[in-house]
């Protein structure tokens, strides 16, 4: 009852503070983590479903209309949700660890912005392009399909693969599909190589609405179809077979698993949601060019499931929510607020900050602390934030 | 020879050296144990059994249906299931939840039954969970369905991967050392659910078994491995009284003496 209380008021008030100071960042995380708080508390379920709906479905989208920056921090979140979820399934359940994970999130992207833009002309020789923009509905699927059938041929060689060695094949993967989009500019061009892709076609929304609206409802409700697929598959005997692979491969085999089926379709799975993101991202960005898919964004990527918690659901969402607004806007708050110290002339025992040489600008302390952060974060708590819970359950008669 | 499972002339060789020379061996019903001194090749034979190694020389058949290079997998679908000597759970999973792995072979379902949640999935879901109950009864472990598997003691270890074994329905088990690290009492109790097994379920066991006094009060018949041959094989009063045997397990002059 107690908590139930708390989180609607907890949720109320940091929304009605956000309205009555737009730009401040700290309300603003006061406000996300209100959220977070309906979504681990002890609340019964009708009342957590109802808050979240209200918190996400109409106040987030209303602070929007006072801060516009704040509906992009929660359209990204929503993004790195969906890839984290992806990638937990890879790493977390069927415990194969992937460091090119953010290739399928380019082949989403790169599909959409082939077809999406004037770019297909060049490709196919023709003036149909771009598609007309509803095209963008249906290629979320086929952006899902082609990032499954890329997991798949990823998959194929790496089946024998096991710890070390499935890393750096990965990761080589990963530099592979960035340095193609590099330089298939020539012969064919088929990406237009460093230059990029732009402008790619947005979709058409219902009336009125403006883009960041309707992106920042189009990524919720691709991130709630993800959760569902994801606690599906989790609860289930695929699920089981992913984790009894991550625990004992060859148990799980002498069990009856089918390992190369088990792992391509853990690959297949996890590829799928990034390819959809990827589709997303390319219609939201407008523009997209190798340098959005960097070995950094896969590494980033994990640290978001390591952080949350291995192989745990709620974990990967958490962990994509904290490492998104720790870079977006905590770390960027903080190196703001150093740099106008500095340019203030500000002293700190004795030293006058604006004596400090160009090497210890703020700006290259975000970094370093969101290094220290996930350092500590392993030494104090391994399992993450939000570890994997057993299932408890009743056995029937 | 034997229509449940015969292995017939398994020959296998790592590098220079022959681990398993013209070994043949079968079962047809009941409890048959394979024993012998440390590295006569008791496991390695199961591993050829169960598809882990693939045989130089020989044939495997279960039930008629050839089984020298199907996948361990197919193997275990097909209705031979195995333990390990080094116990091989799954450790971070709970003990209901290691015997649905268990279960794994047996469940006729697609993903689009899982994302959907098909009727058919949640009867099938249910149904295994029910007969993970039923398991988890049989070998006393019912109270702790919901442990995590590495928390259990060390014989409820043990009697969780039987469970997780029998969970695939095999019409033959393979037991790699079932009561290695148990009390006698321990182990007399799990020969005894390994006997009611044979009889209710009417499945045919083969064991690897180093404690003599289980074994012999057990098996039906009882085969010797030594440096990878076999060396006897017979009811188990007849081997224990060969003196090949003896001397396999004694040495040489130690027979002499005995047999003097």
């Amino acid at each position: 009852m107690i908590h139930s209380a708390a989180a609607v008021a907890f949720v109320a008030l940091s929304s009605a503070g956000v309205a009555m100071f737009p730009r401040s960042i700290l309300i603003f995380l006061v406000f996300q983590s209100s959220v977070v708080f309906v979504y681990l508390a002890r609340i019964p379920t009708w009342l957590r479903l109802s808050l979240l709906a209200t918190a996400l479905g109409v106040l987030m989208p209303a602070i929007g209309t006072y801060n516009g920056y704040y509906l992009e921090v929660a359209t990204q979140v929503g993004i790195f949700v969906a890839l984290a979820l992806g990638l937990n399934i890879v790493v977390g359940l069927a415990g194969l660890l992937d460091l090119g994970y953010v290739a399928f999130f380019a082949v989403g992207a790169y599909s959409w912005a082939i077809f999406g833009s004037p770019h297909g002309n060049i490709l196919f020789g023709s003036t149909a392009f771009p598609l007309p923009a509803w095209w963008f509905y249906p290629f979320l699927v086929f952006g899902l399909a082609v990032a499954a059938a890329t997991g798949v041929v990823l998959g194929l060689p790496v089946l024998r693969l096991r710890g070390d060695y499935l890393a750096i094949v990965t990761l080589g993967f990963g530099e592979v599909i960035r340095v193609l989009a590099n330089n298939l500019d020539k012969p064919i061009n088929v990406t237009n190589g460093p230059k990029g892709i732009t402008p790619i076609a947005r979709p058409p929304l219902p009336a009125d609405m403006s883009y960041a609206i309707g992106f920042y409802f189009l990524v919720l409700l691709i991130v709630l179809v993800v959760i569902l697929v994801n606690r599906r598959l989790e609860d289930s005997h695929i699920g089981r077979a992913w984790e009894a692979m991550r625990e004992d491969q060859l148990a799980a085999q002498a069990m009856g698993i089918p390992l190369v089926r088990a792992k391509l379709l853990a690959f297949a799975c996890g590829a799928s949601f990034a390819g959809v993101m990827g589709v997303v991202f390319a219609a939201k960005q407008i523009f997209i060019n190798p340098e959005s898919f960097t070995f950094l964004e896969s590494i980033g990527v994990l640290a978001m499931v390591i952080l949350g918690g291995m192989g745990s659901i709620p974990g990967a969402i958490i962990g994509a929510t904290v490492v998104t607004v720790l870079n977006l806007q905590v770390l960027k708050g903080l190196s703001l607020w150093l740099n106008e110290l500095k340019n203030a002339g500000v002293t700190v025992l004795g030293y006058n900050l604006a004596n400090l040489p160009t090497q210890l600008e703020p700006a290259k302390y975000e970094r370093m602390i969101f290094g220290i952060i996930l350092v500590l974060m392993m030494i104090f708590r391994p399992q993450g934030i939000f570890p994997a819970r057993r299932r408890q359950r009743e056995l029937g008669k | 020879m034997n229509g449940l499972f015969a292995a017939r002339g398994i020959t296998k060789r790592f590098g220079g050296l022959t681990a398993l020379q013209n070994v043949t061996f079968g079962v047809d019903a009941g409890i048959a144990s394979i024993i012998g001194p440390n590295g006569a090749g008791k496991t390695t034979l199961f591993n050829v059994f169960t598809g882990l190694y693939v045989p130089d020389e020989g044939e495997v058949a279960f039930k008629g249906q050839p089984l020298v290079g199907l996948r361990p997998d197919e193997i275990t679908a097909l209705g031979v299931c195995r333990t390990f000597q080094n116990i091989r759970l799954f450790a971070n999973m709970t003990a209901a939840e290691n015997v649905l792995v268990g279960m794994h072979a047996r469940v006729r379902l697609g993903v689009r039954d899982v994302l959907v949640r098909s009727s058919s999935f949640r009867d099938v879901e249910g149904g295994l969970w029910r007969r993970a109950g039923e398991l988890l009864d049989r070998v006393g472990l019912r109270a702790k369905a919901n442990e995590v598997a590495r928390n259990l003691p060390y014989g409820d270890q043990r009697r969780l991967e039987l469970a997780r074994a029998l969970a695939s329905d095999p019409a033959l088990l393979l037991l790699d050392e079932p009561t290695a690290g148990m009390t006698q009492g321990e182990a007399v109790t799990l020969m005894t659910l390994l006997r009611r097994l044979v009889g209710e379920l009417g499945i045919a066991i083969i064991l690897i078994e180093h404690n003599m006094r289980v074994v012999m009060e057990v098996s039906d018949r009882v085969a010797v491995l030594d440096h990878g041959e076999k060396i006897a094989e017979g009811p188990p009063r007849d081997v224990q009284a060969n003196p090949r045997v003896v001397e396999a397990y004694l040495g040489r002059r130690a027979a002499a003496r005995a047999g003097s």
